[in-house]
């Protein structure tokens, strides 16, 4: 399985195609609904995001953590539904130049066209598998906004060591391999229609 | 019955619910492994390695502890009235003891502020759904359910007129369009029948069952699996990357219905399907069964 390093180098995430399995080593930070709302705001009024975002992976995830001793330690970071930040993704990814998303059950056309244009990719890990993606969590760097937005919806920038499996669902090519699997699952979906009878 | 015991023992209970799942659970993932390859194999390990890191770290397999609900069967020849007035407050004790100690994600917030509380405790939360049912004990099951599969929760009133056929389609649309959202391979809880408030309830409770039971009646275990059956030809597959393994399983209740309203109930369970169960015995002992 192939490893990239952070900062995200454009020439290797564009290297990455649908169905391509890969891991993380470096920094990645999570954002879901909130974060996302939040991030943008400070951007479109003018002022510094606390880190450059465009240099990490952005992660679908709002993990359980345990405060020990003034120290923050993940506990469990599975990815959360990336859909719903499809509201946002374009936009985020258009204002800071994120070419890693990482998350599940995949994203719409809008962020699909995002990645194309800035060379990026949305990846899947594991949904529910919030243990395994601890293991690979080496420590907190830091967290912001977690007394305004929580535990799940705060940003939390993690060191991490071969974060993975990570599956490209799509790549900076315009694939997408939900689209393609939803016409395949259409069609079967009509077959198996047909064949339902009334008999009870 | 001590509270103080009984409240460690529930909050045994919830830890062991959120840091492993049901066994055949886990059985039927690892068959799904076997069958698999390429990316619907590597999700289906991934799973089975959260359950087992889960298990040996005492951590949460899923760092989406859920709401936290309990099912209260209450058997009617229970004798104690002074233990059934202290099981809400006690639950209530532990769900906020695992909340700190699991710990628990804090995921209780309040519906329009979105006001978050920290300790999983609020207006209704936990909540617990009571019944009386046969026998001298009382049964307490916890369903730590995550979001993003409740949230593919969905009540359809059909018309009667379309029929069972009409229910198939219905569940197999249902399972196509939420494609790899809600943590496939899925276990779908079906309530027919009823009412609305009826049909969800039962679709909810049908998920206790374990993954691999039918339903007692033999029609409607020969729905359940032909509705697996039919689920795992669409193709979803773990994740939604593509596979045989759509669904682990489909658990069907039913209740009678007015003749001109046909509720079809879908609640769906991810691949992490987490429980807890303590039965109080007759002489106020406590046990956790898992």
């Amino acid at each position: 399985m192939k490893t990239l390093k952070t900062p995200i180098d454009r020439e290797e995430v564009e290297k990455l195609k649908v169905n391509d399995t890969f891991s993380v080593t470096g920094k990645v930070f999570t954002a879901r609904d909130a974060a996302h709302k939040k991030l943008l705001e400070v951007h479109s009024e003018g002022r510094e995001v606390p880190f450059p975002l465009g240099e990490y992976p952005c992660y679908h995830c709002g993990p359980v953590v345990k405060n020990e001793n003034g120290k923050w330690k993940l506990l469990s970071a599975g990815p959360t539904t990336s859909m719903r930040m499809e509201i946002f993704e374009n936009r985020f990814i258009d204002s800071f130049g994120t070419r890693i998303i990482i998350g599940k059950g995949g994203m719409g056309d809008e962020t699909l066209g995002a990645l194309e244009r800035h060379g990026g990719i949305y990846a899947q890990f594991t949904g529910g598998a919030g243990s395994l993606a601890a293991e690979s969590v080496e420590r907190v760097e830091d967290v912001f906004y977690l007394e305004e937005l929580g535990i799940p919806e705060a940003v939390w920038l993690l060191e991490v060591r071969d974060f993975g499996p990570l599956v490209v669902t799509m790549d900076s090519h315009g694939s997408s391999l939900h689209k393609e699997l939803y016409e395949k699952i259409t069609n079967n979906l009509s077959r198996l229609k047909g064949r339902f009878s009334e008999e009870f | 019955m001590d509270s103080d015991l009984f409240e460690e023992k529930l909050t045994e209970s919830i830890k062991r619910a959120v840091t492993s799942i049901a066994r055949p659970t886990l059985e039927a993932l690892k068959n799904a492994s076997e069958s698999e390859t390429g990316n619907a194999k590597v999700q289906l390990e991934a799973m089975v390695k959260a359950v087992e890191l889960g298990m040996r770290k005492k951590v949460p397999v899923c760092q989406d502890t859920g709401t936290p609900t309990f099912f209260v069967k209450v058997g009617k020849s229970f004798s104690s009235s002074d233990i059934l007035c202290q099981i809400k407050e006690s639950i209530k004790n532990s769900v906020e003891r695992a909340t700190d100690q699991v710990p628990l994600r804090p995921n209780t917030v309040h519906p329009i502020s979105g006001e978050n509380p920290g300790n999983n405790i609020g207006r209704h939360i936990p909540y617990i759904e009571w019944s009386i049912c046969e026998g001298d004990a009382v049964d307490i099951f916890f369903l730590p359910k995550g979001g993003g599969s409740e949230n593919m929760s969905q009540l359809n009133m059909m018309s009667p007129g379309e029929g069972l056929a009409g229910v198939k389609n219905i569940v197999l649309e249902r399972i196509a369009s939420m494609g790899g959202k809600p943590c496939p391979p899925t276990i779908i809880g079906l309530g027919l029948g009823g009412g609305s408030n009826i049909a969800m309830n039962l679709a909810k409770e049908a998920l206790l069952r374990p993954v691999g039971e039918n339903h007692e009646e033999e029609d409607i275990s020969e729905l359940e699996r032909e509705l697996k059956d039919s689920a795992n030809q669409l193709g979803v597959g773990p994740m939604g990357v593509g596979g045989k393994t759509t669904v682990l399983d489909v658990h069907v209740e039913y209740a009678y219905r007015h003749p001109a309203s046909y509720p079809v109930g879908i609640v769906v369970q991810c691949w992490a399907n987490r429980r807890g169960f303590v039965t109080i015995h007759s002489d106020g002992s406590v046990e956790v069964k898992y």
